[in-house]
């Protein structure tokens, strides 16, 4: 077995009949990261020491016999999960130097199930990006292309995931920036219902969109690293305080993909197959439908005709929230200061202009605008009514099917400093995504096919909220009669 | 019209002058007294070494998140039940967003659109309107307390500290219904006794945990438009809100006076200087940008939960004052004094009650020995009622034994001294130092007859119609009997012997 592109749970099933031990595993992968970090570029900040570390005492657990699904599973973590100890830079100048005094309760989680966090991944800065172009750090390139970016913003996660620098990793989606990368990089990503994972520790760019996720190489993988991700936190207001489902248990059920799909209502928003789409995704989106269809689903066309305020709307409420989010970067308490401040106000203002890049400080600016006094209620009172339409919208589609399936991205992925210049372009990436984070609904992109030049193409899954374990069943189906997310750049 | 200008001592008296009429609404800021922080579990105490109570949640560290404090809820429940509030089922948080250093997040948070207490009162008693002045209460909100900046004594630069930042805070926004300093007084009197009743607030304004701002304007007296209003900030005692309105009001009258218009601005007190400054004007007003605050839900609250707290409120203090009258006979003055806050109102009825359970049944004495005699004395040595070197028991019995007649006022007043100074029982001190009053009729008698066989032309010239003597006559018997006699009783007896 070729440990670079092992499973979560093949990885697992071989820590337990210690076939292998997690010390092996965490330095098989130290040293691809050793090897091809330089050229990808995925991490930002490896940490071998607390990596190994951390193995001796999966191994030492799983000796006991303590083990979880999770022990000993080499993580990769994006970096802005703050991490106790261990720098946590948002792939920003602001944070370059930050190390965080607690640990976010994700990775708080994750570690105590026995994960090993094998170092932090690259990202856009602040998760402001589709690209991965905007980090402080240098883009991350795609493992099926390396002249191609991998998506953003959690794209150093996908990458890694890719590329086999990890078995599994962590992003966020605010806008689809766990969906997209997982698409663009042929992986599998889920971004759970907005709340069903704690954003405490995760440092914040839209607080009402913003959701952890997994980013791995099959539903399955998915399932098992949200089971240790997910449930309430008091630490976090806006976390769901319900029972969480058991994801695994619940993919198979002890039957075939067929007798799970039978009589499944797909639903097909014909708003997501327009000119902007793609003729390679169009066509691989077409065959996913006539799989389901093989499997026993019904596919049926519904229409969400807010799609189009999607961009626009989004575009006013995650830099709203992002420029309050980021008025604490201000160099009094952490973070970077500017050199020998005249006076207070040059120092806020030199600190910020130097230490966030030009996307970051686009929404600052934008946020800030709809904000202000005389555009608060053109804008940001007008987005949080279209904002309720569009999860209407999702609302009344779901009172017909079951979930929708879509394109995760219009295209492939596109070529680094391709759209670099041209960001309403670049915003345009997350059309399909960025809907399903305003109305707070879970979605689950995995690979159904490549284009011409050999490059990943994802679909989305989009479920009513709380549905994880119903996209999670529903996409393990589709993994087990394709083999689409079994190909490898490697 | 035209309007004599005349130098005056108040703004309120040079407003009545000359025809304008002052309108003043005031904004309080009460620290809630709960154990921790409003959005983490840092404790609140006051004092504490700089940057010693602070930890990532309020130091504003990235990737944390507020959780609301469950007693600081309870507190603004209670507050706003007390005023007669309308409790807002249904609240939620705003950002308010500027940079400051003390600010950690670069935003307050604070209840903007849905504050969770709208509509309430409080009445006061008004030197120029009269009693039972109903003030209108806009709002209750509750918010974050910003850190502290030092300047003094740092070269170089300034220092931050944050112990402070994310103390909950209750924002008591009144109507403008205030018509002069005075009222402005006493509605914070109120208010502050209402707060410390509660046990919401410990109501210092010194040490910043109650602090006021007034917003102050002026208009002819008759008109329907409120004039240009100026905030004032920087008032830390009720005093200096009353200085600073005074002076606001003559400030303003003056300008439109001599043909000039108000500017709308924020100034700042200076109690040394005994005047304001500006301070910034409309135009340099925050854009404060003001949002829901995403990572709180709305406020919900439920109507049992609000029930049950209003079933254990506990006295405020004009249901107090209300009871003392009816239940002491005490005047509306005596009882808002002794009401003005618990722990003198329960000084005062447990002297009563002492008083009582000897017989003496009669609150009035125990009221003017609290107010009077035993006020004085803590005020001289700037003490609380909670130290009162004075027991209420101790107190009772003093005023029990003056009311049976076996001490003397004067006497009792000696007592009184020296249960201060030294402790003891009333009773025994009296009997020890010979100070017990005489009420013995035969003895009293026979010092007068004393009296009046040494001073035979005195009793002529009374019995002539010189009625005045009498007193002469008093002091003599009081002087024979070193003091000790029950004066009510000499006079009795003393008229009953000259109609002989």
């Amino acid at each position: 077995m070729d440990l670079a592109r092992i499973t979560l749970k093949q990885a697992a099933d071989l820590l337990h009949r210690r076939a292998l031990s997690a010390v092996e595993l965490t330095q098989f992968f130290l040293e691809r990261i050793n090897a091809h970090n330089p050229t990808l570029n995925a991490y930002i900040t490896v940490d071998a020491e607390g990596a190994l570390a951390d193995a001796r005492q999966a191994d030492a657990c799983l000796a006991r016999g303590e083990a979880t699904p999770l022990t000993g599973i080499p993580l990769a973590v994006k970096d802005l999960f703050c991490t106790k100890g261990l720098r946590t830079t948002c792939a920003s100048r602001m944070l370059a130097d930050f190390i965080p005094p607690y640990e976010s309760t994700v990775t708080r989680r994750l570690r105590e199930a026995g994960m090993v966090v094998l170092g932090k991944t690259n990202m856009d800065e602040f998760a402001m990006g589709s690209s991965n172009e905007t980090s402080y750090f240098g883009p991350v390139k795609n493992p099926w292309d390396h002249s191609r970016i991998p998506g953003g913003s959690s794209g150093g996660s996908a990458a890694a995931v890719a590329a086999g620098l990890c078995v599994a990793a962590l992003g966020t989606d605010t806008g689809g920036s766990i969906r997209q990368p997982a698409a663009l990089s042929g992986i599998t990503g889920l971004k759970p219902t907005y709340g069903r994972v704690s954003r405490y520790g995760m440092i914040a760019f839209a607080s009402s969109l913003d959701q952890a996720g997994p980013m791995t190489r099959s539903v399955e993988d998915a399932a098992l690293l949200l089971q240790g991700m997910a449930g309430h936190d008091p630490l976090d207001s806006t976390s769901i305080d319900q029972a969480v489902e058991e994801y695994v248990e619940q993919l198979s059920g002890g039957v075939s993909a067929q007798e799970r799909m039978r009589g499944l209502r797909i639903g097909i928003p014909k708003e997501y197959f327009t000119d902007g789409l793609s003729e390679s995704v169009h066509k691989a989106l077409q065959e996913a439908i006539e799989r389901f269809q093989e499997l026993g689903a019904q596919c049926q066309s519904v229409s969400l005709p807010t799609t189009a305020y999607a961009i626009p709307t989004y575009y006013i409420i995650a830099p709203a929230e992002a420029s309050s989010n980021l008025a604490r970067y201000d160099g009094i308490r952490f973070g970077y200061r500017c050199e020998q401040p005249e006076d207070l106000l040059d120092m806020f203002a030199r600190s910020r202009s130097e230490g966030f890049g030009a996307e970051v400080k686009r929404r600052i600016m934008l946020g800030t605008y709809v904000l202000s006094s005389g555009y608060y209620d053109a804008y940001y009172r007008q987005a949080q009514k279209v904002r309720r339409l569009i999860a209407d919208d999702f609302h009344n589609a779901f009172t017909q099917v079951d979930l929708l399936l879509t394109p995760t991205a219009p295209e492939t992925a596109f070529r680094i400093g391709e759209k670099k210049e041209d960001p309403v372009k670049m915003y345009l990436s997350d059309i399909f995504t960025i809907n399903v984070n305003l109305a707070g609904l879970p979605a689950l992109s995995l690979p159904c096919g490549f284009d011409a030049q050999n490059l990943p193409i994802g679909m989305q899954l989009i479920g009513r909220p709380l549905q994880e374990s119903s996209l999670l069943r529903v996409g393990h189906s589709f993994q087990q009669v394709t083999d689409w997310h079994q190909r490898s750049p490697l | 019209m035209n309007h004599k200008k005349i130098a005056l001592r108040s703004g309120t008296e040079q407003a009545l002058a000359t025809g304008y009429e002052t309108v003043i609404g005031l904004e309080v800021h009460a620290q809630m007294l709960t154990q921790s922080k409003i959005f983490c579990g840092c404790p609140t105490r006051f004092g504490a070494d700089a940057n010693t109570q602070i930890c990532p949640v309020c130091a504003a560290f990235p990737g944390v998140l507020p959780v609301l404090n469950r007693e600081a809820v309870q507190m603004a429940i209670k507050t706003g039940l007390a005023i007669h509030g309308q409790i807002r089922l249904l609240s939620e948080f705003s950002r308010k967003n500027y940079f400051y250093p003390d600010l950690p997040a670069g935003y307050q948070i604070s209840q903007y659109e849905l504050p969770i207490v709208e509509q309430g009162h409080l009445m006061i008693d008004s030197p120029e309107r009269g009693e039972g002045i109903r003030i209108g209460i806009t709002r209750i909100h509750m918010e974050v307390d910003a850190g502290k900046s030092l300047h003094e004594g740092i070269v170089g630069g300034s220092w931050v500290d944050l112990n402070r930042t994310g103390t909950p805070l209750m924002e008591i926004v009144s109507e403008p219904d205030l018509r002069s300093s005075a009222e402005a007084g006493e509605y914070l009197k109120k208010l502050r006794a209402i707060v410390r009743y509660l046990g919401v607030c410990d109501g210092n304004m010194e040490e910043g945990s109650f602090r006021c701002d007034a917003n102050v304007s002026v208009r002819l007296r008759g008109a329907s438009a409120f004039g240009t209003r100026c905030e004032l900030k920087n008032l830390n005692s009720i005093r200096n809100v009353m200085r600073a309105i005074d002076y606001e009001v003559e400030r303003q009258i003056e300008l439109l006076e001599e043909g000039g218009k108000v500017i709308q601005e924020t100034r700042l007190w200076n109690a040394d200087l005994n005047s304001s400054r500006p301070m910034r004007g409309k135009e340099d007003a925050h854009d404060y940008r003001y949002f829901p605050e995403p990572d709180l839900p709305p406020l919900r609250l439920t109507a049992e939960r609000v029930a049950a707290i209003s079933a254990v409120l506990p006295e405020l203090p004009d249901a107090k004052a209300l009871r003392f009258q009816e239940q002491y006979q005490l005047s509306h003055y005596d009882a808002g004094v002794l009401t003005s806050s618990r722990e003198l109102a329960d000084f005062f009825e447990a002297v009563a009650a002492e008083a009582a359970a000897l017989g003496q049944a009669n609150a009035k004495m125990a009221a003017n020995w609290v107010t009077g005699e035993l006020a004085a004395r803590l005020n001289r040595d700037g003490v609380e009622i909670q130290h009162s070197p004075v027991t209420p028991g101790q107190l009772g019995k003093l005023v029990a034994m003056i009311q049976q007649g076996t001490l003397s006022g004067k006497l009792a007043k000696e007592v009184f001294e020296i249960l201060c100074n030294e402790g003891g029982d009333p009773q025994q001190i009296a009997e020890q130092r010979g100070m017990r009053q005489v009420s013995d009729e035969g003895a009293i008698d026979a010092a007068i007859e004393q009296v009046l066989a040494n001073n035979p032309e005195d009793v002529a010239q009374y019995r002539a119609g010189k009625s005045k003597i009498l007193g002469f006559l008093v002091g003599q018997v009081m002087k024979a009997t070193q003091g000790k006699a029950n004066p009510g009783l000499v006079n009795q007896r003393l008229l009953a012997k000259l109609a002989e």
